[in-house]
């Protein structure tokens, strides 16, 4: 196929047609397809006989019924008795969400640390972040789930008498009973000021890189950012008289009253995709700095920059071109792997939706179907807008 | 100045070494050690405090409860709880209960396997490692020999060894009305397929004006080799069948991982080709295929396969649960093994494409010959690290009601022989101390071939 045909310079021999690679390639294509085509064809003819054998509906029309079943978190109203199908698709979907972007930025964040201790010259650090890495990514998830899940949040205290961790509300083995903030009539204030802190920064951080490349005066943009975006709104927040109220947890004989709940199933997840995923990151993360050229170290060094703003100006953006394609990866496998929640119950996509509700309904085809889908278009937004960052932070050549 | 030069009792210059003087005791030895480590500034040396005091609070009680307060021997849950629990050990006492994995270790490695049947499943694992060790180690010769015996010879044993073998054939081609179904039908059906696919072969070599004896020896090569299996599987051993749901633990881990990288392997190489081809369907296909199962968990695929793929399937025909987890298994990491190959194909230069082109090599020959070799020999730590990925997501089938290892040590909870606190957490030790040894041993091999495989060449 791939290979030239070149016997028309030299006159026209007969070619037996099959001998024709475009030929060929079209039968093979043609081959394939009808395959295919059969494939799916008599696939979806056993559907539906093996369907109506077994007196299960079809069609997406289960969307709107009543689906009957508790679920234990939702960020959305979500009752037993009224909700729907098309509800406990959305109630999973944010709670899947929701796991995979906490997950996300906790395992950044702990993977950076680990990949940038690995490096370190502090032989402790160093062999404690090794050991690390080569422990958790070679433990399957689902037992960082179990052991989580059964081996260190079941063994917290009864309600009855849970730990007491002050302001940070109560924790016993029926999840984390945090305060719950409850905003007075004047927090628009503090909210506001917030909201005008980041605009300031923004502008600030724009006006302040002009000045150094036309001046190479430096203005120290990371302090004024931080006293705008967190010192603003706190001072605003004092002015107004603490317009926030905090509802916090009573200890009871069974659960806390008041407050708000993470359940443990979530802890345990969260914990586990976290810790888990940020052993690759780290690894990642290490790949990509020592893919950055020693020169490079060196010179800024004889630049005069002390080794932290090396690490901070030079070495992390040369770094982050390297890191980045892997690092979308971890983060769709993350997504992925919140899957797995379905082992503990805790009610996110897979778990609810194609796990209770297709039970309920027998509809496999059609929920499956969505479930799959859902995924892929998480994954195709998660890799789209990582490929624009990418693109972003990509080496502009000339 | 050459009467000096000629005394030589008047010298300036040092004829014999000095002695070396040892360094000064700050830049050797342990504070220097020490200092240069470990406390080389005042973060460092927060730093190191810090983690040294983190170990304290994890290392020891952890080697307390798995050797200094572990229990090792006993038959029943008392040695493993305490007074107040109903057993033998002195209130707060916590620590492993190796007693009970111990009791439950046959379990762990053969699942519901009959007892009197599990030297089966030994000669199986002895077959396996010792198939596999000479072709892991690069200098050992008869490597050929070896693939043979590990991709033919191994996996008919296996079959046989492990389902019983005696395998009844029913035919399937001609209808019912011809003839009864029976071994025979099927034979007389595998003739006449023979017999078309002998025909098509030939009617191309004939189109084509080639030698027909090559065509002719390959398709009786191949369909007889396929008799000779299918006549294997049809010989009564006088083994026991051993249904797949009574297969288990460490069995079925390692089952539905070889298999799925075994599997895996020719339709990932097939699907790499695919992507990179030019004709616009096989490539439109290989992207979707690869794509889609890329970007769904594995956890879904699982459920697809057990609950979707049934329905999918002509009434009368059904799968056991296991092989329909393999489908999905293998269907799944085609995908991933399709991109490793994919890398490889990348790596190697268009020389050598062209260079197998120039000599009249069609595109089968390039491939097997010229292509394929060395691309999958750079990927063989891709190859492998997605076999470590596999090992470790084969814990999923638990979810969809098959016991491999973690799902068996998960389903010895419930007994009630063992029951005590410290036995989940016993039993989580085991099970990740058994994958970190698989995962850490292979993930070793695969960083040693990367090094081999570095040339030291950086385009």
């Amino acid at each position: 196929m791939a290979l030239q045909d070149v016997s028309q310079d030299v006159g026209q021999p007969k070619v037996a047609i099959f001998n024709d690679p475009k030929v060929r390639g079209w039968v093979y294509q043609v081959v394939l397809l009808v395959a295919i085509v059969y494939l799916v064809y008599a696939g979806v003819q056993n559907m539906f006989a093996n369907l109506a054998a077994q007196n299960i509906a079809s069609g997406f029309g289960f969307i709107g019924r009543n689906a009957g079943f508790a679920i234990s978190q939702s960020l959305l109203e979500y009752s037993q008795a009224e909700s729907s199908y098309g509800k406990v698709y959305m109630v999973g979907l944010l709670n899947t969400v929701s796991i995979a972007f906490i997950g996300v930025i906790l395992a950044t964040v702990m993977g950076f640390i680990i990949g940038i201790s690995r490096l370190s010259h502090n032989f402790v650090v160093r062999s404690v972040a090794t050991i690390y890495v080569e422990t958790f990514r070679n433990i399957p998830l689902l037992l960082h789930i179990f052991i989580w899940y059964f081996g260190v949040l079941r063994l917290l205290p009864q309600p009855k008498d849970s730990a007491n961790l002050g302001l940070l509300g109560l924790l016993n083995n029926r999840g984390w009973f945090a305060p719950k903030p409850i905003p007075q009539e004047l927090f628009f204030l503090t909210a506001a000021a917030f909201v005008v802190g980041i605009v300031l920064t923004f502008v600030i951080s724009r006006w302040a890189r002009q000045r150094q490349g036309k001046t190479g005066q430096q203005f120290p943009t990371f302090f004024a950012g931080l006293g705008l975006i967190i010192g603003l709104p706190f001072v605003i927040f004092l002015i107004s008289g603490l317009p926030l109220v905090f509802d916090y947890p009573v200890a009871g004989a069974f659960r806390p009253k008041g407050g708000m709940t993470v359940i443990p199933e979530f802890m345990a997840m969260l914990l586990a995709l976290s810790s888990y995923t940020a052993a690759f990151i780290a690894e990642i993360v290490r790949a990509g700095i020592l893919a950055v050229d020693k020169g490079q170290t060196e010179a800024s060094h004889a630049l005069g920059l002390r080794s932290g703003p090396t690490l901070r100006l030079v070495i992390i953006p040369q770094a982050m071109r390297v890191i980045i394609p892997p690092l979308t990866s971890q983060y769709l496998n993350l997504t992925k792997n919140s899957s797995l929640a379905v082992a503990i119950a805790y009610p996110d996509l897979v778990s609810v939706f194609a796990g209770t509700a297709l039970n309920q309904t027998g509809q496999a085809v059609e929920i499956l179907g969505m479930t799959m889908l859902t995924y892929l278009g998480l994954s195709l937004l998660t890799s789209a807008f990582m490929n624009w960052y990418n693109a972003r932070m990509a080496l502009v050549e000339r | 100045m050459a009467d000096s030069a000629n005394n030589t009792s008047v010298s300036f210059v040092r004829e014999d070494m000095l002695e070396e003087s040892a360094a000064p005791s700050s830049s050797v030895g342990l504070v220097h050690w020490l200092r240069e480590n470990l406390f080389s500034n005042w973060f460092n040396s927060v730093l190191t405090l810090l983690v040294i005091y983190i170990l304290y609070v994890i290392i020891p009680p952890l080697i307390n409860f798995a050797f200094v307060e572990s229990i090792w021997s006993g038959t029943n849950r008392e040695v493993c709880a305490t007074e107040a629990q109903g057993g033998v050990r002195p209130d707060g006492w916590f620590g492993a209960c190796w007693a009970y994995t111990d009791a439950y270790f046959n379990q762990f490695i053969y699942g519901r396997y009959p007892d009197a049947e599990q030297w089966r499943v030994n000669i199986v694992f002895v077959m396996f490692f010792g198939g596999l060790a000479p072709l892991l180690v690069p200098s050992v010769p008869f490597k050929q020999a070896n693939i043979i015996f590990l991709s033919i010879v191994f996996p008919v044993a296996t079959f046989i060894l492990l389902t019983g073998g005696n395998l009844h054939y029913t035919g399937f081609l001609l209808p019912d009305a011809v003839m009864e179904p029976s071994a025979i039908r099927f034979w007389i059906d595998y003739v006449i397929l023979t017999l078309v696919v002998l025909a098509i072969g030939l009617g191309i070599a004939r189109g084509t004006h080639s030698d027909p004896l090559p065509t002719l020896k390959t398709v009786l090569g191949l369909m007889g080799g396929l008799a000779i299996i299918l006549v294997i599987f049809e010989i009564p051993f006088g083994l026991q069948t051993i249904e797949t749901d009574r297969w288990g633990g460490l069995l079925v881990t390692l089952v539905i991982a070889i298999t799925g990288i075994a599997v895996s392997l020719p339709i990932g190489i097939a699907l790499a080709l695919g992507r990179r081809s030019n004709m616009p369907i096989v490539k439109l296909f290989s992207v979707v295929f690869i794509e889609f199962w890329r970007g769904v968990p594995l956890i879904t695929v699982l459920f697809m396969s057990s609950v979707m793929l049934p329905l999918f399937l002509p009434e009368g025909v059904h799968f056991d649960k296991l092989l329909r987890a393999l489908i999905g298994v293998a269907l799944f990491s085609a995908a991933y093994m399709a991109e490793v190959v994919r890398g490889g194909l990348q790596a190697i230069p268009k020389g050598q494409y062209e260079g197998a082109m120039a000599l009249g090599l069609g595109f089968g020959q390039m491939m097997r010959m010229i292509i394929l070799p060395q691309a999958l020999t750079l990927v063989i730590p891709g190859i492998v690290n997605t076999f470590i990925g596999l090992f470790k997501d084969t814990t999923l089938v638990l979810i969809i009601g098959l016991f491999d290892f973690l799902g068996q040590i998960q389903s010895s909870f419930t007994d009630p022989t063992w029951a005590s606190p410290v036995q989940q957490t016993t039993g989580y030790m085991f099970a990740a101390f058994v994958y970190f040894c698989f995962c850490f041993g292979m993930s070793r091999y695969s960083a040693y071939m990367e090094r081999r495989l570095d040339t030291g060449h950086r385009s």
